[in-house]
């Protein structure tokens, strides 16, 4: 753990299955128990009809592309080592989105609309992190 | 009731701007708020409302240092970028609620002395969602946060980089002709192009400078105003809005529309005035792309049409729309848009260095926090 410089998320109740989740290799989300409506970064309180009860459902983890930007500057010492890497934001099936790195895909090819699948990576001691990679 | 024409800018007080500083922010807000005060024709104790930007100075501070005796509104409004112009409305809701009569805004930062502005987001609580399931990915300062949503119009528009130089290259021109600008030497569209990549697709000439310096305004009572040293600068709309999503990028239904879109019917149906009366738009502009964003959102052109309305010197001097006259957060300093306050009550006053001929009404943009917005339309009094 003490090697380990890039930033770690502060977990809390409300967050820990998610992280639990892709520690099993799993993309897990939130859906409502009385609306059924699924959201996305997990968070307590339901938009659409303010429940606060809540499930977890193993999302299908496909989703297309939305945007994406390639970091060529640290703006954080423990990143320096992977410039340049790409961030992108993809449209989830399940209808939510999320952003994280992008894998064996040269982001030169990346368009809006590119269909693509969670994978994931072990980082350090008990935190996994979701990337995404081409669907196919 | 609206808030329609009962606050005017009746003082506005500028440090130098500076690259490198041995004053701390606090003595450079200090500073910033005594030559506004002055400019207004007050002394300190006249002020009884103040409005500090946010991780800076607090009210105590203007008590201790100015011996308000009494002090009657304090207040902040914390949107990052888009904090100062929603001050305005703050400003202007308390005075018309017959609160205080002379509110002080201002706002003192060595953003390049100090802790760098870009790298703080992390500590911020209205960050929590980005810090907790970004961050991690690597997704951290504003600049990568923001490519994104200039990555998405370029493809859903066709939008070009050399669109956005020529905001870079317009500012850089008129910070050229502003004695208290720090960046003054011109640039060109291949200057923006071969400066590095900072995340594609914003180049390093596409982002704000970080600076050291103070800014501050005084907004009085209209009635009050007329009989003060200034001529007043009289706020006849203002507005804030907040984005779907406001506190993750990521989430928004449409990262092309910021919170902006919501404020401007506001002001404008507030100030009863039209686009074809704004003679002069200082736009908050921590890159560019989000000038040209934000021009779409006040409604000067449709979305996804911005990239052609910023060419051909149509936010230059003698422009259709002159826009940041005094070299913005680009090219003048950092201030977090109260010197865009400071540069409209200039331009309005008939007194800038880069003047605008006649300009008689003008609007300033705020922006900041991912996609908060606040616009106040004025006029010459």
């Amino acid at each position: 753990m003490s090697d380990y410089t890039k930033l770690t998320p502060q977990i809390t109740p409300d967050t820990k299955p998610y992280w639990d989740g892709l520690n099993a290799h799993k993309l897990r989300l939130q859906r409502c128990t009385d609306c059924g409506k699924v959201r996305h970064y997990p968070r307590p309180v339901c938009d659409a009809c303010y429940s606060m009860r809540v499930e977890w459902i193993d999302a299908s983890g496909h989703g297309s592309v939305h945007s994406w930007t390639t970091t060529h500057h640290a703006f954080h010492p423990g990143f320096k080592a992977d410039l340049p890497y790409t961030l992108v934001s993809v449209d989830l099936a399940e209808g939510v989105r999320m952003n994280a790195q992008l894998r064996k895909l040269d982001p030169a090819e990346l368009r809006v609309g590119m269909p693509v699948r969670v994978a994931f990576e072990p980082a350090t001691d008990g935190l996994t992190l979701p990337v995404f990679v081409p669907a196919s | 009731m609206s808030l329609r024409e009962i606050g005017a800018v009746t003082g506005i007080g500028e440090t130098d701007y500076m690259r490198g500083t041995d004053c701390t922010a606090l003595s450079l807000q200090l500073e910033a708020s005594l030559k506004a005060i002055a400019d207004a024709g007050l002394r300190p104790t006249d002020i009884d409302g103040v409005i500090p930007y946010g991780h800076g100075a607090v009210a105590e501070d203007f008590i201790t240092n100015f011996g308000i005796p009494d002090l009657r509104f304090s207040a902040t409004t914390p949107m990052g970028g888009a904090s100062a112009v929603a001050a305005i409305q703050c400003a202007i809701a308390a005075i018309s609620a017959g609160i205080c009569n002379h509110v002080l805004l201002s706002l003192g930062r060595t953003g390049y002395s100090g802790g760098r502005i870009g790298t703080r987001v992390q500590q911020m609580p209205q960050f929590r969602l980005v810090g907790e399931f970004e961050m991690p990915s690597g997704a951290i300062a504003p600049a990568q946060l923001y490519a994104a949503m200039a990555r998405r119009h370029m493809e859903l528009y066709g939008t070009t980089s050399r669109q956005f130089a020529e905001i870079a290259v317009n500012t850089r021109r008129h910070a050229s002709l502003n004695p208290n600008a720090t960046m003054r030497n011109p640039i060109t569209v291949e200057d923006h192009q071969s400066s590095r990549m900072i995340s594609d697709p914003l180049r390093l000439l596409d982002c704000s400078l970080e600076s050291d310096g103070g800014t501050a305004i005084v907004i009085s009572a209209t009635e009050r105003a007329r009989d003060m040293k200034q001529k007043p600068v009289v706020v006849m709309g203002v507005a804030e809005g907040h984005p779907d999503s406001p506190s993750v990028i990521t989430q928004r239904p449409d990262l092309t529309t910021l919170g902006l879109a919501k404020a401007a019917p506001k002001a404008f149906a507030m100030a009863g005035v039209t686009h074809d009366d704004i003679d002069v738009a200082e736009i908050y502009d921590c890159f560019t792309y989000i000038v040209m964003c934000q021009i779409e959102d006040l409604g000067f052109c449709k979305k996804g049409e911005g990239g052609g309305f910023v060419q051909n010197g149509a936010i230059g001097l003698g422009g259709r729309l002159p826009v940041n006259t005094h070299g913005g957060l680009l090219s003048q300093a950092h201030m977090a848009g109260m010197n865009h306050i400071v540069e409209l009550t200039r331009q309005l006053r008939g007194e800038a260095a880069a003047q605008v001929v006649d300009a008689e009404i003008g609007l300033v943009t705020g922006y900041g926090d991912m996609g908060d917005g606040s616009v106040a339309i004025m006029r010459r009094g």
